[in-house]
């Protein structure tokens, strides 16, 4: 994020239910872009889920969603970066998305 | 859940109008591969464009037969290993249904086996949905007909002995007309397959394997889920069209995927039309000719 904002990525993020995640890392392990991690806090069942940690590199894909078990988490695409922000920043569930 | 007014985006998982939301969180466990399945279902559900209120789905007992419940479509939850024959009453009654079977290796090839291979002679027009697991999950991870060699269980604590079932080739053999498997890990791959069967009319089988991280990955000391998942995208091989016969699975041996058996036969409802235009004429009139949605 730091030298301009790339052109391809970037225009996707994800959103994250934390409460109904079980942190079992199918997301993480085969994101594409490779772009979550796992949070550092615990959610109320003591698993910690998943946060989008390069989201400079997320396309939005939404194999993270189809992956998901829980159907915590899925993955979208937008227009521009610009929409993005805007989502991200109106979705509650999103951890790190801005 | 959110607010959309800013953004003209819709923000809402693509899975959620398909599920019973107030049921959630589900029960299966941690890295369990159901709910991927679950996953791969509704978007093949989505991209046939199918009118929901003309899909139904039924399930036996175990972990995946909980799918019928999560589901929000109209949907049975039936006895041990009976799905196939609700499933057949449910779609002889009422032929414009689509009925989709969503159950587990143990329901559908143990206690409802007999079902399944007459279903499959009789080319019941039904979508088989088989989430394999190699395992009696509920129950507490018991030997099933799909355990295989070597893998220790609950009630075979010195490894299992017994030869197991290579179930497409148990469909094919008996005239599914359409059999694929594919694993967890291949997820859109199952999402196509899911989405053929749902329009391919006839009796279809989809095996779809899935790691048991707390009993069967458990007991033979495989990892998480994640690791099973691994393991299928290392030992996988995708063999479209591959014959049956060699498919079948060793336990961590390699794993032929694919989509193995794509044919046509007349479905049951076909054949008793055809069968008894033949024989009475004009004076029969045909049951049901509308089915299948197409």
């Amino acid at each position: 994020m730091s030298d301009g904002e790339p052109v391809k990525k970037g225009k996707g993020t994800v959103f994250v239910k934390p409460e109904v995640c079980k942190g079992c890392s199918y997301c993480i392990d085969f994101c594409p872009a490779h772009c979550l991690e796992f949070s550092r806090e615990f959610n109320r069942k003591g698993y910690h889920f998943p946060v989008l940690g390069r989201p400079e590199d997320c396309t939005g894909c939404d194999l993270c969603g189809l992956y998901c078990p829980d159907f915590a988490i899925f993955g979208m695409r937008f227009k521009d970066i610009e929409q993005r922000r805007q989502a991200a920043a109106l979705a509650p569930q999103v951890p790190a998305g801005s | 859940m959110t607010e959309t007014e800013v953004c003209d985006v819709e923000l809402e998982n693509p899975v959620m109008p398909y599920l019973r939301q107030e049921r959630l969180p589900h029960i299966w466990c941690p890295g369990c591969g159901i709910g991927t399945t679950v996953n791969c279902f509704t978007r093949a559900l989505t991209d046939s464009g199918m009118d929901l209120d003309k899909v139904a789905i039924v399930s036996g007992i175990g972990c995946t037969g909980r799918v019928a419940g999560y589901m929000n479509l109209d949907s049975f939850h039936t006895t041990h290993g009976r799905a196939i024959p609700f499933a057949t009453g449910l779609k002889l009654a009422n032929p414009d249904l689509k009925v989709v079977v969503y159950s587990g290796d143990g329901d559908l090839s143990a206690i409802g086996g007999n079902h399944l291979v007459h279903a499959a002679r009789r080319n019941m027009d039904l979508m088989i949905v088989c989430v394999n697991n190699f395992t009696y999950g509920m129950t507490g991870g018991q030997v099933a007909p799909t355990t295989p060699l070597g893998a220790t269980q609950t009630t075979m604590p010195y490894g299992n002995f017994e030869n197991p079932f290579n179930l497409p080739f148990l469909a094919d053999a008996c005239g599914a007309v359409y059999v694929a498997r594919w694993t967890v890990y291949h997820v859109k791959q199952l999402a196509k397959a899911m989405l053929e069967g749902l329009r391919k009319k006839g009796f279809v089988f989809i095996e779809a394997m899935a790691p048991c991280p707390t009993l069967y990955s458990r007991r033979n000391r495989l990892g998480d889920g994640v690791d099973q998942l691994k393991y299928y995208k290392e030992k996988s091989k995708v063999v479209n069209g591959a014959d049956t016969k060699d498919v079948g699975l060793t336990f961590q041996g390699e794993i032929t995927v694919g989509k193995f058996v794509d044919r046509d036969r007349p479905t049951w409802l076909d054949a008793m039309n055809e069968h008894y235009t033949q024989h009475f004429g004009e004076k029969y009139v045909p049951y049901g000719v509308s089915h299948g949605q197409d």
